[in-house]
């Protein structure tokens, strides 16, 4: 069934890859809707509570006690839901867009999109640290070519600062999965099996080692301050499809990996490194919304808004509690739905703009009613509405947050007002205002443009009202990981009714 | 007055080492007695022939050598010991004549210059001169460049199997002279290649110097030039400790500079550029793993009692020229020097995997030794290396081979196919999961971090980043920059001969990377030296 699932889209990458240039859009849509239909029915035969399931394992390289194990669990199901939904819905906004002449053809854009969400879809399925290593940086290759060749100008600089950031990171987490190696035939026979790493002894110091070489790749990847520099650059130069599949999908394995590899192998030494990791979240969430306040460049501005919502999911994570781990793993799917509708969007404004600049755009509103309304819509989804269902994760995670440290939660709940701030701040300078008289006369969103985005916006609303089903498949889960990692959640702090009153009842 | 016997030997196990030695003097008789535009064919053929005769003789042999009476290896002793066949001796034997098949492909390449070879019409005449320019309408070639490639390859079949420090420095020389001599016959810019040829052999020379000095010391240390002798005796550690670490730090340099190792790699650039590409892209490979050969049967055979001694030194040289090696090849606008460098980065990473050499009782079990990490490296850095050595000849303008970056730019868009399988190497040599080169990588670096040696790691992996950064580099001129308005290289069309190489070339880094796992057993099969 995973195999299936990875499988299908890099056959299909590579049949779009030697198929005529004519058929290259049907073919990659087909493939990717096909991955979606597999993605679902893996999801249906999905059972809650159950851990890792769907598992394959077979040896894959014996003298480096490798294998290609595949299994899904609570996390990895709702992000491979996740990616198989994306990237149908952005090949069908970015239908046209890849057909410009300075690019790289329709043709080479299918393919290395499907070639992205095959490996990605490895990264959320691998239960073995080795082939999760390897399919993590060979992501990296699709992405460098998508940035590269599609884009705006300057976007080869884009794409080589991109790769040298990820391949740094890369590195530094390979430095981390040879020390692994090492610890592992210290104790016996080399395997890199999740679950016989899970069941390691591994040393306090010789732990914390190894967990700050899986941080740093995993903080790169997410990313979080001060590793965060490739991102804006990035998502400004490359198409809005690309940022989708960058930020929305490829994004996530950073918070992933902390979630599975991070809590999972190093228990002791994650809840060594909360204070520094839950400042370093604090910063990003501050730091990257006041950035983003600043940007003329939408895209741009779009981008930092993520490195504020990567603080919030690290945050979560790293609060340690129930509701934070929940929250982030909620916040990592609807950052998904949100971002990438927001992206989708911009992507429209400029394709009939031309600009993605906010200060030569004004009055877009009343000429384009429809695709207004839909940003606005995915602005507030961002800025954490009530009712859209980014709201829930954020709550979640801020509870997280006081209950960690009044101060972290206090810092932290900073950041939903400077998300109102940007969010509004853009849409009412791009989109109010008197109507420019070139403005007049743009066309609204077709129908393929507004079939696109109109999934993710169902997804916000229905999840935002009744986010049971995503809860459903991640507590299980959070559920587990805390437990391994020993933690539980405190008691109430403030005192059963009855005791306080009579305390108050005492003091008279 | 001592018993003289018979020396024996053993023919069959020797066979290979016969077979190519022979072939080398059938060629020399064919330019004797060939008419000079008759030659090509026969020579092609004797070549060819003799070293897939080898290859098939090498795994004859290999599927039934028996395990030494030590137990840990298998082969034999040969040649009175001064030929040692065991499994890392036969796996270096099977590489070096798949390269050399590859190589002579790439030699006998012609449709590239317009129907000619890429060597020199006729070396003895001047550069510039009228002579070359006769030597050239008439077409002449040069075949004799087939018997010195056979005697060179001889000479690296017999390196990594030494059994003694003199028959180790005969394989030397043997192997390095038909080299100075090939780096020499360019075509094109000749002058350059023959800078490069004069420079490699006085450099050469002098190291060989070094080696034999080292000789001296090691045999006044232990009283023999053989391996097993000098174990014995740097175990039982009688003697002028002195001597012993003066003598392994000469015949390091000797070797290290066969690897193109810090401090001694200055020669790799120079000639590198110089000589011509075919023969660059042969002896990137082969040089590399006969040389590495030698130094892993010479440190890990005669001085592996002395470890403590050695390690460091390696560890530092190690770091030396990986740190040297990327970093310089950031900086190279020249597509074969910036390989060049690449090349002594690579060096280092083997290196890095050399010093892991753990006593056999320190390995769990399942767990793979530092000696099969380098030869899988070795495996996997040849196929690149050859490989993207082999694209390079495709891609020339008016002058020859453009080997400029600027004249890359855009290649992408007007060859995607040359651009992309370059991209590949490239990106196997960056060590890019999916790609030999990765599994390489991970080999090497975790002989050394399980030998304890992670601050060699941790420099490896930090220069792997700065590695990382000129390969992508030059993907992104191929790929993302427009192209140069004066000057660009177009590819043209190669015979079936490059075309072939390249192919097998990506065909083995493409299965190397998904699924080392036949080869790494191959390598493991092969055991260990024998003591």
């Amino acid at each position: 069934m995973l195999s299936t699932l990875i499988w299908l889209p890099l056959v299909g990458a590579i049949l779009v890859a030697v198929a005529p240039a004519t058929l290259s859009k049907l073919l990659g849509m087909g493939v990717a809707v096909a991955t979606l239909v597999v993605g679902i029915v893996a999801a249906f035969s999905y059972q809650l509570d159950d851990g890792m399931q769907l598992k394959e394992t077979y040896t894959w390289i014996e003298a480096f006690g490798v294998h290609y194990a595949l299994g899904l669990d609570g996390l990895g199901l709702l992000m491979v839901l996740l990616t198989v939904t994306l990237v149908p819905l952005v090949l069908a906004a970015e239908w046209f867009a890849a057909d410009d002449a300075k690019g790289g053809g329709a043709r080479a854009f299918v393919a290395w999109a499907l070639a992205l969400e095959a490996l990605s879809l490895a990264v959320f399925c691998a239960t073995d640290v080795f082939l999760f290593y390897v399919v993590f940086e060979a992501t990296l290759i699709p992405a460098y070519f998508l940035i590269g060749g599609f884009g705006r100008e300057g976007r080869g600089a884009a794409a080589m600062k991109f790769l040298m950031f990820q391949l740094a990171g890369g590195l530094v987490l390979l430095a981390s999965v040879i020390g692994l190696y090492v610890v592992s035939a210290e104790q016996g026979e080399p395997s890199y099996l999740l679950s016989d790493l899970a069941a390691l002894d591994i040393g306090t110091d010789a732990g914390r080692w190894l967990f700050i070489g899986f941080f740093i790749a995993f903080a790169i990847k997410a990313p979080l301050f001060p590793l965060h520099t490739w991102l804006a650059d990035t998502t400004e130069k490359a198409t809005p499809g690309t940022s989708v599949l960058l930020v929305c999908v490829l994004d996530k394995i950073g918070t992933f990996g902390m979630l599975r590899f991070c809590l999972g192998i190093f228990p002791e030494a994650s809840e060594w490194a909360t204070p520094v990791v839950i400042v370093l979240a604090l910063i990003s969430i501050v730091y990257g919304a006041l950035v983003a306040i600043g940007q003329d460049d939408v895209l741009r501005l779009i981008g930092l808004t993520s490195l504020s919502h990567f603080g919030f999911i690290t945050l979560g994570i790293f609060a340690l509690t129930s509701q934070g781990s929940s929250g982030a793993v909620l916040y990592m799917v609807n950052h998904g739905i949100g971002t990438a509708a927001l992206f989708l969007i911009a992507g429209y404004i400029y394709h009939r703009r031309g600009t993605m600049l906010i200060s030569e755009m004004a009055g877009l509103e009343k000429a384009t009613p429809v695709l207004a309304g839909l940003f606005l819509v995915a602005g507030l989804a961002t800025l954490g509405l009530p009712g859209l269902s980014p709201f829930v994760s954020e709550f979640l995670v801020l509870v997280s947050a006081f209950d960690y440290a009044w101060w972290a939660g206090a810092i932290a709940v900073t950041g939903v007002v400077w998300a109102a701030v940007y969010v509004l701040w853009m849409y009412q300078r791009t989109m109010t205002g008197p109507t420019p008289p070139d403005v007049e006369g743009t066309a609204d969103l077709g129908l393929r443009e507004l079939g696109a985005v109109a999934p993710l916006m169902v997804a916000l609303v229905l999840f935002g009202f009744y986010p049971a089903p995503l809860l459903d498949v991640a507590n299980p889960f959070t559920d587990d990981l805390l437990a391994h990692v020993g933690v539980d959640d405190d008691g109430p702090d403030v005192p059963p009714a009855d005791e306080a009153n009579s305390e108050t009842e005492g003091g008279h | 007055m001592p018993e003289f016997s018979k020396p024996t030997l053993e023919y069959v196990e020797l066979l290979p080492l016969f077979v190519v030695f022979g072939a080398a003097c059938a060629g020399v008789l064919v330019e004797a007695f060939f008419p000079r535009e008759r030659r090509r064919l026969p020579q092609i053929l004797v070549t060819v022939g003799g070293l897939v005769a080898a290859l098939a003789a090498t795994i004859w042999i290999a599927t039934d050598i028996e395990v030494h009476a030590d137990g840990a290896a298998r082969g034999l002793v040969g040649a009175e010991g001064s030929i040692i066949v065991d499994g890392p001796t036969l796996y270096l034997w099977g590489l070096l004549l798949v390269f050399g098949i590859l190589g002579t492909a790439l030699f006998a390449e012609r449709r590239l210059e317009g129907g000619l070879s890429s060597f020199a019409g006729q070396a003895a005449a001047l550069p510039g001169t009228e002579a070359e320019r006769l030597a050239a309408t008439k077409g002449l070639d040069h075949t004799e460049v087939y018997p010195l490639l056979l005697f060179a390859i001889g000479g690296m079949l017999l390196f990594p199997a030494s059994g003694d420090l003199l028959t180790m420095f005969v394989a030397l020389e043997v192997l390095s002279l038909p080299l100075y001599l090939l780096c020499g016959l360019a075509r094109r810019r000749r002058l350059l290649s023959q800078e490069a040829a004069l420079k490699y052999f006085l450099l050469g020379a002098f190291s060989s110097g070094f080696f034999l000095y080292g000789a001296a010391l090691v045999y006044g240390y232990a009283g023999s030039v053989s391996f097993a002798g000098i174990d014995q005796a740097v175990r039982a550690g009688n003697g002028d400790h002195g001597l012993l670490l003066g003598g392994i730090a000469l015949l390091a340099v000797g070797l290290l500079f066969k690897v193109g190792a810090a401090p001694f790699q200055a020669w790799t650039p120079d000639v590198y550029q110089g000589a011509p590409t075919a023969v660059t892209a042969f002896m990137s490979a082969a040089t590399k793993i006969a040389a590495f050969g030698a130094l892993l049967r010479l440190f890990y055979v005669a001085f592996d009692a002395e470890r403590w001694s050695w390690q460091p030194m390696l560890a530092v040289v190690a770091i030396a020229t990986m740190l040297l090696g990327a970093v310089l090849a950031v900086v190279q606008t020249d597509v074969k020097r910036m390989l060049a460098y690449s090349a002594v980065a690579h060096t280092g990473f083997l290196l890095t995997g050399m010093i892991g050499a753990q006593g056999t009782g320190d390995l769990a079990i399942g767990q793979y030794s530092s000696l099969e990490g380098v030869l899988f490296y070795l495996t996997t850095y040849g196929f690149a290396s050859v490989g993207a050595f082999a694209l390079v000849t495709v891609v020339r303008d008016a002058g020859g081979e453009a080997t400029g970056t600027a004249a890359w730019t855009g290649l992408g868009k007007r060859s995607p196919l040359v651009a992309g399988a370059f991209a590949f190497f490239l990106l196997s040599m960056a060590g890019i999961p999916l790609t030999s080169g990765f599994v390489g990588k991970w080999a090497v670096f975790t002989s050394a971090m399980s030998a304890g040696f992670w601050p060699v790691v941790l420099v490896a992996i930090g220069t792997s980043i700065v590695a990382v950064y000129f390969y992508i580099r030059h993907i992104r001129v191929m790929f993302f920059s427009d192209p140069d308005p004066d000057g660009t290289a177009a590819v043209s069309e190669p015979s079936l001969l490059t075309v072939g190489t390249v192919a097998i070339c990506l065909a083995a880094t493409v299965v190397l990377g998904v699924v080392p796992g036949p080869v790494l057993d191959l390598v493991g099969s092969a055991g260990d030296f024998i003591r």
